[in-house]
């Protein structure tokens, strides 16, 4: 932390001379490729709605934590969105309900049993106002670390399982075909989506995370030619708007995730209008 | 579920021999009592009315479902005890949108290295002589989701083709492709069968092709109905019987 600290220091942006953005910046540059990976495939796989509904059921997580006293209502978050999303799967595998009615059902049984939790008792609902629109800018050294691994992991994960996850999402008979779990790489999946969608909630705020696991890989499908190209261009574009909106929200004074979100949506829509010229 | 076994009663030109082939799926039997010889080299078509178990069939052969019964193979000059076979699955279109290349496609399929690193030249060379085997070498660099419906099972064919198997098995390969796509195809798959001597299990709705291509046609309506060349089945009582009982089309 200190070498980055050293570097930003010694860097001519006036921004970067306090040590809470610092922070923030160091975690944004971890948080952007993390969601430019998970945004490929959350796209491709049509999970874009689940991944919304997975970030209600971390709320209510977050709720079920902080009632209990528990000193990091996060963890058990993360627990809470990982049970969520496989007893979604396995709900989704045994009915012939459509997946968009399934999450419906989920999404609206999480965020009514975690404003129930919240609002148990009398209680206020204003201490969790934090985790819906979220702060970057209280992101702490050891939060950082947490990021840093959970970008690893899912580094590793795409090494290893990128190819079948792929298959898994684009053409589930071929892959089904050709020997690969189809419904364990999707639970494998979905969880490694709830374990980032969590952990990423403090910092973005619930309101605003789902833009950014969607708009990278949505944008990036508008130009991109093969598997390559989508991957970087959404990386690439995930970056952009991450740094470019933490630069907004520090000079205008708004949420960064919220300017990061229309940096995001001004992209999608410059690579809409270029969709036409590809291939 | 039986074991296949290995070995075969007519001589080295039977590839797959079916024995009292039954499927139960819970109280409602799918297949019952088949009985069925493929040899190597012919191409076989699998008709029937939808529902009739066509694809049940394939699914058993590829040991993807219990069944009741004995599925032997052999291949000639192969000492391996499990038999390659090549599989075409039914397949709906991609997504137009998805941006994957048919070279991404073939790393997905067969290599563990992953494809949103790049293709290497010498992995996009092997990629482009099995693309050559279904003369669709043109098609590398396009986006599944724009492939026709033709180019689409040739790509998949392609797929099913490395490593060259003994018996290749297709679900439905000309539903979606148009006509001139259809007679494309199936050149390609009588071609495929001569040059590599392989025998070639399909199930099909289309009859018009069965006549140029087929070596033998068998009738299937939960049980085999009637099997021969395409000329005995299709002038049949029984095909006639089983499709305007069970309402099916007859193209």
């Amino acid at each position: 932390m200190s070498v980055w600290y050293w570097f930003c220091e010694n860097l001519p942006f006036e921004m970067l001379h306090w040590r809470f953005m610092q922070n923030a910046m160091l975690a944004i540059l971890l948080m952007a490729p993390l969601f430019g990976l998970m945004s490929t495939m959350i796209v491709t796989g049509k999970m874009s709605f689940f991944s919304d509904a997975l970030g209600h059921s971390a709320f209510t997580g977050i709720a079920i934590g902080c009632i209990c006293g528990v000193a990091a209502p996060t963890w058990v978050a993360v627990i809470f969105s990982v049970v969520f999303a496989l007893l979604f799967s396995f709900v989704r595998s045994r009915s012939n309900q459509a997946a968009d009615t399934l999450i419906g059902v989920f999404s609206s049984a999480a965020v009514a049993l975690g404003i129930f939790i919240a609002t148990l008792g009398g209680d206020s609902f204003t201490k969790y106002n934090k985790y819906l629109i979220g702060d970057i800018l209280s992101v702490s050294a050891g939060e950082i670390g947490l990021l840093a691994l959970v970008l690893l992991g899912v580094v590793i994960f795409w090494l290893l399982a990128g190819n079948r996850l792929t298959l898994t999402a684009i053409h589930p008979q071929l892959a089904s075909s050709r020997g690969i779990p189809v419904r364990l790489s999707q639970s494998i999946f979905t969880t490694a989506i709830a374990v980032v969608v969590t952990l990423t909630i403090p910092s973005v705020g619930l309101l605003i995370l789902n833009s950014l696991l969607v708009l990278p890989g949505a944008a990036a499908r508008n130009v991109a030619k093969n598997l390559r190209q989508y991957h970087a261009i959404s990386v690439v574009f995930a970056l952009i708007a991450c740094i470019t909106g933490l630069c907004i929200s520090y000079y205008l004074g708004s949420s960064a995730g919220a300017a990061i979100s229309l940096v995001l949506a001004l992209i999608f829509a410059i690579s809409f209008c270029l969709r036409k010229r590809r291939a | 579920m039986s074991p296949v076994i290995h070995g075969n009663s007519c001589g080295d030109s039977c590839c797959l021999r079916v024995q009292g082939l039954s499927v139960k799926i819970g109280n409602q039997t799918i297949l019952d009592n088949i009985n069925l010889h493929v040899h190597c080299g012919q191409m076989v078509a699998l008709i029937g009315p939808n529902g009739a178990g066509k694809s049940t069939f394939l699914k058993a052969i590829l040991g993807q479902l219990d069944y009741n019964g004995v599925i032997a193979f052999s291949a000639p000059g192969q000492r391996s005890h499990k038999p390659r076979i090549g599989y075409v699955p039914q397949s709906p279109a991609f997504e137009p949108g998805d941006p994957v290349s048919v070279a991404d496609l073939f790393i997905c399929c067969q290599s563990r290295r992953p494809a949103f690193l790049g293709i290497p030249k010498n992995m996009r060379q092997s990629i482009l002589e099995c693309l050559d085997r279904v003369h669709a070498t043109d098609l590398i660099d396009k986006r599944v989701g724009t492939l026709s419906g033709g180019e689409l099972q040739r790509v998949l064919l392609a797929l099913a083709l490395e490593p060259l198997p003994n018996i290749l098995i297709l679900d439905e390969p000309l539903s979606g492709v148009d006509v001139e796509g259809q007679t494309g195809l199936m050149d390609m798959l009588d071609e495929i069968r001569q040059t590599y001597d392989l025998s070639i299990l399909m199930t099909t709705h289309d009859f018009t092709m069965l006549h140029r291509y087929a070596d033998k046609v068998v009738l299937f309506d939960h049980k085999l109905v009637c099997q021969g060349t395409p000329e005995e089945v299709l002038s049949s009582d029984d095909f006639r019987r089983v499709f305007r009982m069970r309402g099916g089309e007859v193209k």
